[in-house]
């Protein structure tokens, strides 16, 4: 049979219909139905090959000029394309799973609240977690900041006589430098997760929290792949480069002296570490190697079980509209001729948890879902943010570690709010983003155009009377203007971008005349 | 242990005043399913999971008898079924690398979600479920609990030192969001439905 299956979603909506690949020879089919689990698409799609664009340019602590990047990936229209149109499909699938539970805005209001909670007794969390993994035989350490965790790492390897080690993905090990400095010190490291090892082996950082290589075409990893693992660069076949990632990948984890994970939840009332994958390389690094090493932030305590529930259920139905990842690991304690450490990380958390307006961020459980539904995101590519978190959660968390050199990111946002309105834990996202504005115009972190350009929107907006002239004007100015005088430099939102037709009469006009006069 | 010292007591200067009680989780099953197993069964399958349906007459391990005919390795951890791999005598992990077929039983499964629970008790080697090229899980129906809030009451994740949910095979869409079986860990996972030895079937 070469009919394609029904997909049960008919009321989707393709962001670019023309990516609908007329074949879907690529699916797995099972009664009838095609799968989607893990993060794979609703719909077969398919891009035209193009070069990759690449991120941010980084120099030190200057400030990223994200626009600039952004404007790169959106000249590779295929990439932006098939970038823009799967994150879409995720936020769609997404959308599924929250109409299939009722509960779903009672578990949003109880996640926040658990993490609340949690953050405002965090010592005393994080002391009943550490009693409790010792308790389970489990090595527990405390690392200030990056340089801290890699040091303590590094000297657990060095005890155990250890050259090789294998991880799963970590967002906290990126922010810390973790793989850079391990090279410095003459320890191989191995991604053991699919987008992560390409973002590996391409020396590119992983450019959303949950799928790291969601930016490249499969013709940008056939390339890499051919260069890397010796794969044949003329087939771009999905299933043959996955294939051929898993067996080189294999023997590094057979041969590896250790293995690291992340942590996606710490339980305080069991001492459990637990870890959410769909490719099981997270149980493959832990329980091949008779050494593991968890790193966690120290913001992922969870008093209880019963809490727990309510993250396992929203964290994948989230970030991939899939009802659960494919493995939800629990690390209570060393196997049997084992041996765990717990490495808990702050670098720079407990300095956020004082921030009034910024705190609640620290609710995040990086699901990812802010950055699928953001059309900034989606169309720029993570790695125009020049930095380990990117889109809506990025915008809010890299300039307190950096406010000069992400100074720009905050403006990289149309404050729609669709990013709050999806985070599972109820950050308000989109306005603390504009809290960072403000926060940086008055650090003089901000650039002039932007500067003088929201000091003059805040006049502007404090004066309803005035505000009204001036929209009028603009409406007449802009439909008489030179092009010049509009699209130039200082106008960011020029770029790529036609301005729209302007109204022939303001609303406000609009209503004085038409409806006012009944007053 | 400075720096244990440091973090709490940034954290104890920096924590937000404010009163934040801690909610209580209700077990959200008021909607629950007429059949657990069929319920189970719809969610495991669309997880990308294979659900071996009982025969109704003969042996009714013969799904996994089928399954595993042509295999070279079996590393069985159940009384049902022998192996010929035995999992007493592995002393590294590293030796499950040539496993084709890993048979184990799951201590229980979540119908909301297709999941099974393996635990440290019942793979003896852990890296057994993840090494193997194939997983065929054996579940007794009377071991399925509602949804994820009754699963997180089960005794297994304050005993075991290692316990993990398996939904589905080990899965990626990392490269254009194509779906793939098999990304680091098994290609398949299977379950029968089927009792504990010792234990008389419930129908």
């Amino acid at each position: 049979m070469t009919t394609r299956p029904e997909t049960p979603q008919s009321r989707d909506v393709m962001l670019h219909p023309e990516l609908l690949a007329q074949d879907d020879r690529d699916a797995i089919v099972r009664g009838g139905r095609r799968l989607d689990h893990a993060g794979g698409t609703s719909k077969a799609l398919r891009a035209e090959p193009e070069k990759q664009p690449r991120g941010a340019r980084v120099h030190g602590s200057r400030p990223i000029d994200q626009v600039e990047a952004a404007a790169r990936f959106i000249a590779a229209p295929e990439h932006e394309k098939m970038h823009d149109e799967r994150l879409w499909d995720l936020r769609q699938k997404r959308d599924r799973e929250m109409h299939g539970m009722a509960e779903w805005e009672e578990l949003r209001a109880l996640a926040s609240s658990i993490k609340e909670h949690t953050l405002v007794h965090l010592d005393e969390y994080l002391k009943q977690f550490e009693a409790n993994a010792r308790a389970n035989g489990v090595h527990v350490h405390w690392a200030k900041d990056a340089t801290e965790h890699n040091h303590i790492v590094h000297r657990i390897l060095d005890d155990h006589g250890v050259k090789s080690l294998i991880k799963s993905k970590s967002m906290l090990t990126e922010e810390c430098g973790f793989r850079p400095y391990m090279a410095g010190v003459g320890i191989n490291v191995i991604e053991t997760d699919l987008g992560e090892r390409i973002q590996q082996l391409d020396n590119e950082d992983p450019s959303h929290v949950v799928v790291p290589a969601v930016h490249k075409l499969r013709t940008d990893v056939a390339q890499v792949f051919a260069r890397t693992i010796g794969t044949d660069p003329d087939n771009d076949d999905v299933h043959y480069l996955a294939e051929a990632q898993r067996e080189s990948n294999r023997p590094l984890i057979l041969e590896a002296d250790a293995g690291m994970t992340g942590c996606n939840f710490a339980v305080a009332e069991t001492g459990s570490v637990v870890v959410c994958t769909n490719e099981g390389n997270a149980d493959l690094s832990a329980n091949v190697p008779k050494l593991h090493i968890a790193s966690a932030g120290i913001e992922k305590i969870i008093p209880r079980l019963e809490h727990l529930t309510v993250f396992v259920r929203m964290l994948s139905r989230s970030a991939l509209g899939s009802p659960m990842t494919q493995y939800t690991s629990h690390f209570r304690g060393p196997r049997q001729g084992g041996e765990m450490h717990i490495v808990l990380v702050d670098n720079g958390r407990s300095a956020r948890l004082g921030m009034s307006e910024f705190w609640t961020s620290l609710k995040c459980i990086r699901c990812g879902a802010c950055m699928n539904t953001c059309p900034v995101y989606r169309r720029s590519g993570g790695l125009s943010y020049g930095a380990t978190y990117s889109g809506p959660i990025g915008l809010i968390i890299d300039p307190t570690y950096d406010a000069r050199k992400y100074s720009n990111l905050p403006f990289s946002s149309t404050l729609n709010g669709s990013c709050t309105n999806v985070c599972p834990v109820k950050i308000n996202i989109h306005e603390q983003i504009y809290a960072w504005r403000r926060e940086l115009v008055k650090r003089h972190d901000v650039p002039f155009a932007k500067k003088a350009a929201m000091k003059a929107a805040g006049e502007l907006l404090s004066r309803p009377a005035l505000y009204r002239a001036a929209i009028a004007a603009t409406d007449v100015a802009l439909a008489h203007l030179p092009r010049f005088v509009i699209y130039n430099g200082l106008n960011a939102w020029g770029k790529h971008r036609e301005v729209p037709e302007p109204p022939r009469q303001t609303f406000h006009s609009w209503y004085q005349t038409n409806r006012g006069a009944k007053r | 242990m400075s720096s244990r010292t440091d973090i709490l007591s940034l954290i104890r200067e920096n924590r937000p005043q404010v009163e934040r009680p801690l909610p209580d989780v209700q077990l959200f099953d008021g909607n629950a399913p007429a059949s657990l197993l069929s319920a189970f069964k719809e969610c495991l399958q669309r997880m990308g999971g294979v659900f071996l349906e009982p025969p109704g007459s003969g042996s009714p391990l013969a799904p996994v008898r089928e399954k595993i005919a042509g295999a070279k390795v079996v590393c069985s951890t159940v009384p049902e079924i022998v192996g010929n791999r035995d999992i007493d005598r592995i002393t590294a992990p590293q030796q499950l690398a040539d496993v084709d077929f890993a048979i184990v039983r799951a201590a229980f499964a979540v119908a909301e979600t297709g999941s099974v629970l393996l635990s440290d008790a019942q793979l003896h080697v852990n890296a057994l479920a993840y090494l193997a090229q194939h997983l065929i899980v054996l579940l007794d129906p009377a071991d399925i609990v509602v949804n994820i809030h009754h699963a997180y009451r089960r005794p297994e994740f304050r005993q075991a030192h290692y316990a993990c949910f398996h939904t589905g095979p080990s899965a990626t869409a990392d490269i254009e969001g194509v779906l793939i079986h098999g990304a680091q860990g098994v290609r398949s996972l299977s379950v029968l439905p089927i009792a504990r030895v010792g234990k008389r079937s419930a129908h």
